[in-house]
């Protein structure tokens, strides 16, 4: 680790909130057995970009993620993330389909789980409590997570993902599981803290309109490859049902469905 | 209020009908004395200072069983579940040997221990034993992969991940174990007090059947009852506190 870099992360510190780190593969393949789920990706993120990964189920979206995450290692190529090929996970958070909390611990102490390595349990509680505030659920820290709904139980895994200040955070179809209208509210909460907190997002989802509302840059993966890369390039925040957002996921709809 | 007599008015009216049975002749004494020669039986052996001594020495050795049997079995449950290669080596032999009936074991026990205590803490540990350890391993087994997969991620040390994840994951099922192993442990010391003992509420019972003191055999058939109860209940309260997250536990009533 350069001082540069040590200086911006003290910066980021200071802030409260996390410089986006830069993510690059390079001939990145990955089979299970004979079966070749990605073939050779080459891709650059800049920091603090928000990309958005779609394609139809089964092309691999969630096995890329899982690369980017360090949660799997690729069969060829390099991953890097901030310049690093290995042991950049602390930097890393994830947030998965299912909010995956602990049942048997309360939300402050699930939201704590991100603080792995903070050692001052009234810190942690401190954090925890203000990144709860932040996610819309404070006076909710001491609640079971059997008595949350949906959406609450998937905003504290937010809260979870955010307490640490990643500087990438990557979601798994995030919302996937939630009703149209929580699913909208955790998009715009998605967004508003992306842009407060800086960090690079990468957000795999089978859903395209979901992909333009909240995304820079949109990769379609289709045959273990980058088959369309675009960038959404409209102003933010994005409204609903706005003709140039449609106009994009035109575009990638068509190809998805081969048209 | 009806809530919490109409569970008593069964027990009560046999206790009445029993005691009114007695009374007009239709139960002999030898065969079923009334509650109250029972409870005077009791009163009896509680002044004595008899009643206590067995009740102590049958305790000790139920717990010291328990936790001899119920200590190994919870070790070589965790271990079964969290290393393929410790299974491998020895489920499959121990699955045999569960198979076993272990009162089936009694002629063989007196004669390795003779009637020492030995024989009966063998004996509840190797039945306790069973139960926490098949029920240990389940539970480590059906823990969530995704909540492991989250911890990794979470940069959880592998420590951190059994404290927070696996074992909490695991303790409804423990629980379970727990408390069936619980029930065994008053059957195995039932039947190894009745047939080899020198002390103990088992040894009161036989003792009290060869000068056919029907009322003192009575009060350790209900002395077992109670403990067995008691036993139970404890279980249940240390259940209830362990698992107030589970929505399943929180609404159960005592």
């Amino acid at each position: 680790m350069t001082i540069d870099v040590l200086d911006r992360a003290a910066n980021a510190e200071l802030r409260g909130s996390s410089m986006g780190a830069p993510v690059l593969l390079h001939g990145v393949s990955k089979a299970f057995g004979d079966h070749h789920v990605l073939r050779g990706i080459d891709l650059a993120i800049e920091p603090g970009q928000f990309v958005a990964i779609v394609g139809r189920s089964g092309c691999g979206k969630s096995t890329l993620l899982r690369l980017i995450a360090g949660l799997d290692q690729p069969s060829a190529g390099r991953v890097a993330v901030d310049g690093r090929t290995d042991g950049w996970h602390d930097a890393v958070r994830l947030m998965f389909q299912e909010s995956r909390l602990l049942p048997w611990q309360r939300v402050s102490a699930n939201v704590a789980i991100g603080l792995a390595h903070a050692r001052d349990r009234r810190d942690r509680r401190r954090q925890a409590a203000s990144v709860l505030r932040r996610v819309g659920l404070a006076g909710r820290e001491t609640s079971w997570p059997s008595v949350l709904s949906g959406g609450q139980k998937q905003r504290v895994a937010l809260a979870r993902a955010l307490v640490s200040h990643p500087r990438l955070l990557a979601f798994d179809e995030p919302l996937g599981a939630l009703d149209a209208l929580t699913r909208i509210e955790m998009q715009e909460l998605i967004e508003t803290v992306w842009q407060e907190k800086g960090f690079t997002a990468i957000v795999v989802t089978h859903d395209v309109s979901e992909a333009v509302a909240l995304a820079d840059r949109i990769l379609l993966l289709d045959g273990g490859k980058v088959a369309m890369d675009v960038a959404v390039d409209l102003p933010r925040p994005r409204r609903r049902g706005d003709p140039l957002a449609a106009a994009v996921e035109g575009r990638i709809l068509d190809r998805l469905l081969r048209r | 209020m009806t809530g919490r007599i109409l569970p008593w008015v069964v027990p009560g009216s046999i206790l009445l009908l029993w005691q009114a049975a007695a009374q007009f002749g239709l139960l002999s004494n030898q065969v079923m004395p009334a509650p109250s020669v029972v409870a005077e039986a009791a009163w009896r052996l509680l002044r004595s200072g008899k009643l206590l001594v067995n009740v102590e020495i049958s305790t000790w050795r139920a717990l010291a069983g328990f936790a001899i049997g119920g200590g190994i079995g919870f070790a070589l449950g965790m271990l079964n579940g969290l290393s393929s290669l410790s299974e491998t080596l020895t489920d499959s032999t121990l699955q045999m040997v569960r198979n076993i009936p272990h009162l089936a074991l009694i002629p063989l026990v007196i004669l390795w221990f003779g009637i020492d205590e030995e024989a009966k803490l063998f004996l509840v540990a190797l039945g306790v034993f069973f139960p926490i350890y098949v029920n240990t391993q389940h539970g480590v087994r059906s823990v969530d992969r995704h909540l492991l997969e989250m911890g990794r991620a979470y940069g959880m040390s592998e420590a951190a991940l059994f404290l927070y994840v696996v074992l909490p994951g695991a303790l409804p099922s423990i629980f379970v174990g727990l408390r069936y192993g619980l029930g065994i442990m008053w059957l195995t010391l039932i039947v190894a007090e009745t047939i080899s003992a020198s002390s103990g509420i088992g040894y009161m019972a036989m003792n009290a059947r060869e000068f056919m003191q029907v009322d003192v055999v009575v009060v350790s058939i209900l002395i077992y009852a109670a403990l067995g109860k008691v036993a139970d209940s404890l279980a249940r309260l240390l259940e209830r506190s362990c698992l107030a997250w589970n929505p399943v536990y929180a609404k159960v009533s005592p």
